[in-house]
């Protein structure tokens, strides 16, 4: 079975009664196309405030497009989308973000409790002034805030190395950390999860859905691999080239669904406790299940 | 060549031995004050934008920038404008030309972007040449541009130095945050409505302008000592950025007016002793730093008891733990 959520203050009962705008996210008949392809077209998708979301597909199909889409950095060419009721880009710090992976250059002498402090204040215009911690309440509660978000991630002890000299998954909570700083409503995550080891992943997931159930931010992770988050996921959406498909993972994640979306063979398994794991998706590592039996929920 | 020979001969090899009466007939010339003003200044904004430009990785950039100086006021001073300006309308023509080239993220525009850059600092080279030779075509007309002189810099180009410096600097600090942001994390600053395009343009012209204010004391070719060498050994040094950012600055000027004062008391060019500072500091720096890092990766000294893990522990961490 999976594991029972919480209810949540803003479930799907008030969304509905509230319309539109208490989605979270809302696509309607969205299409992006890129010199002249057609990247998706006729996506129509929504999510609930607080969902944990998986966004699943082959490689090459636009899921980061549509992470993109919603943060306004990529227009649509058709259709409409709205993040937390505005229109995309209009929602600023109310999205933390995290990228694909970037690599930081191991020679990048900046220290990781920096990269995580730009997530609130990086916008703004200015210089920090320097020693402000002791001058200002602004910027002592922002020092304070920092602290706290590299506590949750476990980030603490490696916080204070160059970015570049510590390991990926270590890198990996700095940039969640720094997607979390500001008190966002929403993370958009992509590939959170990539080139990472199997502890990492399954620690990341883990954290990521904690935040999501305890703060009741809304978040949607991108993901080739759908194994690690699959016991967390209040939602999947599959992009395939014809388009979208959403629903509860029970509904989605079927063999033929799944078999057809990747135009390839793929099997649906249910372990002895009734967890699902998918075998055969592309670039995936068969078992990684048995990884979150370890997890207190 | 710019000599710069002692007052009086009699002072002989007494550089040492009265150094207070030596720096007193130093500061005594006017020229020499000018020197190290000028100096100071153009050392403070090349710290402060070469911090920057490190951290950006657009070494490339810079160099080319500076450069390009040269042609501009060597045909300056062929047209029969002030070298100074020469200098800045090289420099931030050649900065409008690399910020067209289309730069994102991706690998791919860097290569192309340094691809452009390699071609036009070819071409302006070759102008800086011509132009030379048009004017007259005698050595010493090249030196002074490629490898720098603090002789003849008058008060009104202090003040034009002055003035640029404040400039830079402004807008430097009012971009800083952001442009910061958008250096170590273009992504997310873009996703935060950061306008890293229009920052990275803003940059290159801030860089334009420095290159044209540096070139002006170490040479065209020597830009980088100022630019780039303070900035690199200061990144060795720390990795907070606040503190590596004023202590590129602090070398970069502790270089400049020690090297004004080698230069005075010596036949050889100040761009010489700027290049030469700044490398010893450089290797220095990172002399340091691996020697601290080697201290570091040694077993710890730690006691060895495994009491209760810190929170950190790589894959020790749950959800709502």
């Amino acid at each position: 079975m999976r594991p029972v959520r919480p209810v949540r203050p803003v479930g799907s009962a008030s969304a509905a009664v509230a319309g539109p705008v208490r989605r979270a996210v809302r696509f309607d008949g969205a299409a992006v196309r890129l010199g002249g392809r057609t990247i998706w077209s006729n996506v129509d998708l929504e999510v609930g405030p607080g969902e944990f979301v998986a966004v699943l597909g082959p490689n090459g199909v636009g899921k980061s497009t549509l992470i993109k889409a919603m943060l306004g950095i990529q227009p649509l060419s058709e259709g409409r989308v709205t993040v937390l009721g505005r229109p995309p880009g209009g929602s600023g710090k109310d999205i933390g973000y995290l990228p694909q992976r970037r690599n930081f250059d191991p020679n990048l002498r900046v220290r990781g409790i920096d990269i995580v402090r730009l997530g609130i204040d990086g916008d703004r215009w200015g210089l920090p002034f320097p020693g402000g911690a002791s001058l200002f309440a602004g910027s002592r509660a922002a020092r304070q805030r920092v602290d706290e978000v590299l506590e949750l991630v476990g980030a603490t002890s490696f916080a204070r190395r160059p970015i570049g000299r510590v390991s990926g998954g270590e890198q990996q909570r700095l940039l969640i950390a720094q997607a979390l700083v500001h008190n966002p409503k929403m993370l958009l995550l992509d590939e959170p999860l990539d080139s990472l080891d199997l502890p990492n992943q399954s620690a990341i997931a883990g954290l990521v859905s904690g935040l999501s159930d305890e703060y009741g931010i809304t978040v949607l992770i991108v993901a080739h691999d759908v194994n690690p988050i699959l016991s967390y996921l209040d939602r999947v959406v599959y992009v395939a080239r014809g388009g979208t498909v959403s629903g509860p993972p029970e509904q989605v994640i079927t063999s033929e669904t799944l078999s057809a979306l990747y135009e390839t063979p793929i099997e649906v398994l249910r372990t002895s406790d009734g967890r699902m794991v998918v075998v055969g998706q592309p670039e995936a590592p068969a078992h990684h299940a048995d990884r979150h039996t370890g997890h207190p929920r | 060549m710019p000599i710069a020979t002692p007052g009086t001969p009699g002072d002989g090899p007494g550089v040492t031995m009265a150094v207070g009466i030596d720096l007193h007939q130093m500061f005594g010339l006017h020229f020499m004050v000018n020197a190290y003003r000028a100096g100071t200044i153009v050392a403070v904004v090349a710290g402060a934008v070469g911090w920057f430009m490190v951290l950006r990785r657009q070494s490339f950039a810079g160099h080319t920038l500076a450069v390009v100086s040269f042609p501009g006021a060597a045909g300056a001073v062929w047209l029969g404008l002030s070298a100074t300006v020469g200098y800045f309308a090289g420099s931030i023509a050649a900065a409008v030309v690399i910020a067209l080239v289309p730069r994102s993220s991706s690998g791919r525009a860097h290569s192309q972007e340094s691809a452009v850059i390699g071609t036009v600092q070819a071409f302006a080279l070759a102008c800086g040449v011509l132009f030379v030779s048009l004017y007259g075509g005698f050595l010493d007309g090249v030196t002074g541009p490629l490898f720098g002189t603090f002789l003849g810099i008058s008060d009104g180009q202090v003040v034009t130095l002055g003035a640029a410096a404040v400039v830079v600097l402004a807008v430097l600090a009012a971009l800083g945050r952001p442009l910061f942001f958008a250096t170590v994390d273009a992504d997310v600053a873009g996703g935060r409505r950061v306008p890293v395009r229009g920052l990275s343009v803003a940059f290159l012209l801030l860089l334009g302008c420095t290159a044209a204010e540096v070139s002006q004391i170490t040479g065209a070719l020597l830009v980088f000592a100022l630019l780039v060498m303070p900035a690199a050994a200061a990144q060795q040094l720390t990795a907070r950025p606040a503190v590596s950012f004023l202590v590129t600055i602090g070398l970069a000027v502790a270089v400049t007016w020690l090297s004004l004062g080698a230069a005075f008391f010596s036949v050889y060019p100040v761009g010489f002793y700027v290049s030469t500072f700044g490398f010893t500091v450089y290797v220095a720096a990172a002399g340091w730093r691996a020697l601290s890092e080697r201290m570091q990766a040694r077993p710890p000294r730690r006691s060895p008891a495994p009491s209760a893990p810190p929170s950190g522990a790589p894959s020790g961490l749950t959800a709502g733990a």
